[in-house]
């Protein structure tokens, strides 16, 4: 049986596409069959992030709808052969997706795959509440911020009463994954610190990932960060969150900053 | 039982009306007797108190001390007696409560409903615990009295209580406590940084707050139509 997980935030632009591309491609890595569903139905990223853009022919929307067979939707990776696509609609608006036609969808894959991860659009609304209802995990994407530590905690709330398991009176498995910390602005006391976060939403962490060019370098050339350059320090931390994920004990590193040659003999200023 | 007045002085328009009361039978020994009823008291306490009682003595023949020592013993079990019957009227003393005649045998319609059925209407409770931390745009609300929140009540959410508001974490949305209109009601929590405190109407906004008291634990209660913030150590 499959585990459902929900990749999600409340607040948008902070990193939920390209987690779940590189979480997805960790977890396909480490020899899971994943799926990879972009719930953002009108505005979808994923297909962009997984490079898999040209090769949209039917999409979520059409296999809700019963429009299309789910094995037409999937696209699997050019990369890894266990790591697959269910695009979302760009044409189409969120009010297309049902409750039942998810539901539907979700329990269909859960044949097939070991990981189903949704993509969660940003907000509170219909596409954020289908993405996160039937999910037996998730994942909180959290920015250093206050902005996005309400929204995270908003969308926890959401989590814990809005979702099938919720409602069943069981519990959503809940991680936050910090993405673009900043050592350097940490460091300077521009930034929320880890434990401000971790105590406002009172979740445990599931990693933090280093804010960095590799992100943005990956998600041009249309690949998950963990396969573009698996050897960088975000990469890093999304292999960490995804063994987390499977349940290994990994050590957490906070990512610091390294200090270049220039910085060890200027590093001080005298007053 | 029925009461008659006596109808010689029209000064006073007297009417008579039969009520319903418990009529105590005693037999002797009155010692044993009277173990029974503390064993009925011990098994509901105060199942007595207010409850018109009326001794009939026909069973048992008692002198006018030996009547005084039982309603005596009777008082001391907090059982007011109301009259007496089936004995000869010189036998009370003055002090004594009245001879009672023409009682009537009826069915004891219970005023409230027996000791065991007591739990099936139990009181609404009168406080909410929340275990879980209260996230954003949340929105609790209890008027019934007092709140309890384990957790913290993140920035955006919002506690409403008709009693007073415990935070055993850090309280960052809005608690409004005496929402009923209860000017005695608190809020209490283990580190303020509250957007919005009410009591009974009354506000403060996050601006207002002093600085010093932020990250700390504090109280607010109102005094006249001020509200008063202070630490709580």
């Amino acid at each position: 049986m499959a585990k459902v997980l929900v990749v999600t935030s409340g607040k948008g632009g902070v990193g939920k596409t390209t987690s779940t591309a590189a979480l997805g491609a960790a977890l396909a890595q480490g020899g899971q069959s994943v799926v990879v569903v972009d719930f953002d139905v009108g505005l979808r990223n994923l297909d962009l992030v997984m490079g898999a853009e040209r090769r949209v022919v039917f999409d979520l929307i059409n296999v809700v709808q019963g429009v299309a067979k789910l094995p037409q939707a999937l696209i699997r990776d050019k990369r890894l052969e266990n790591l697959w696509l269910l695009p979302a609609s760009q044409t189409r608006d969120k009010d297309a997706l049902t409750d039942e036609g998810v539901g539907r969808v979700i329990a269909e894959l859960s044949t097939r795959f070991d990981w189903i991860l949704c993509d969660s659009p940003a907000g509170i609304e219909r596409g954020a509440t289908l993405a996160m209802r039937y999910a037996d995990q998730a994942v909180i994407i959290t920015n250093p911020e206050v902005s996005s530590v309400r929204d995270s905690d908003r969308i926890i709330g959401m989590l814990d009463s809005k979702t099938v398991k919720a409602e069943r009176g069981e519990r959503v498995e809940k991680h936050v994954l910090i993405t673009r910390y900043d050592p350097a602005r940490a460091a300077r006391g521009e930034m929320l610190g880890i434990d401000d976060i971790l105590e406002i939403l009172a979740t445990p962490l599931l990693g933090i990932i280093p804010e960095s060019q590799d992100v943005l370098r990956a998600s041009n050339v249309g690949s998950p960060v963990t396969l573009n350059n698996a050897e960088s320090p975000p990469a890093r931390a999304y292999f960490d969150a995804a063994r987390r994920l499977r349940g290994e004990e990994v050590a957490m590193v906070v990512p610091s900053e390294r200090k270049g040659f220039m910085d060890r003999i200027l590093g001080r200023r005298a007053a | 039982m029925d009461v008659r007045a006596d109808p010689t002085r029209q000064l006073v328009r007297l009417r008579g009306r039969s009520y319903v009361a418990f009529v105590f039978s005693p037999v002797v020994p009155i010692v044993e007797w009277l173990a029974e009823i503390d064993a009925t008291l011990a098994r509901s306490p105060g199942f007595f108190v207010g409850k018109p009682i009326v001794l009939d003595l026909a069973a048992v023949d008692l002198s006018g001390s030996a009547i005084a020592h039982l309603v005596g013993s009777l008082q001391q079990r907090s059982i007011r007696v109301l009259g007496i019957e089936g004995v000869d009227e010189d036998r009370l003393a003055a002090d004594m409560p009245p001879l009672l005649t023409g009682g009537r045998a009826c069915v004891i319609t219970r005023t409230e409903p027996p000791p065991k059925a007591g739990p099936a209407d139990k009181p609404k409770p009168n406080s909410l615990l929340l275990e879980s931390p209260v996230r954003s745009g949340q929105s609790v609300v209890f008027t019934d009295g007092d709140v309890t929140v384990l957790g913290s009540v993140g920035s955006g959410a919002e506690i409403v209580a008709g009693g007073s508001i415990h935070v055993y974490g850090t309280l960052r949305g809005r608690a409004m406590a005496g929402v009923n209109g209860n000017p005695a009601a608190r809020i209490y929590c283990q580190k303020i940084e509250a957007e919005l405190l009410a009591i009974d109407g009354y506000y403060q906004t996050a601006e207002e707050i002093d600085v010093s008291l932020r990250n700390r634990p504090a109280q607010a209660w109102l005094q006249g139509d001020t509200m008063k913030i202070t630490p709580l150590n």
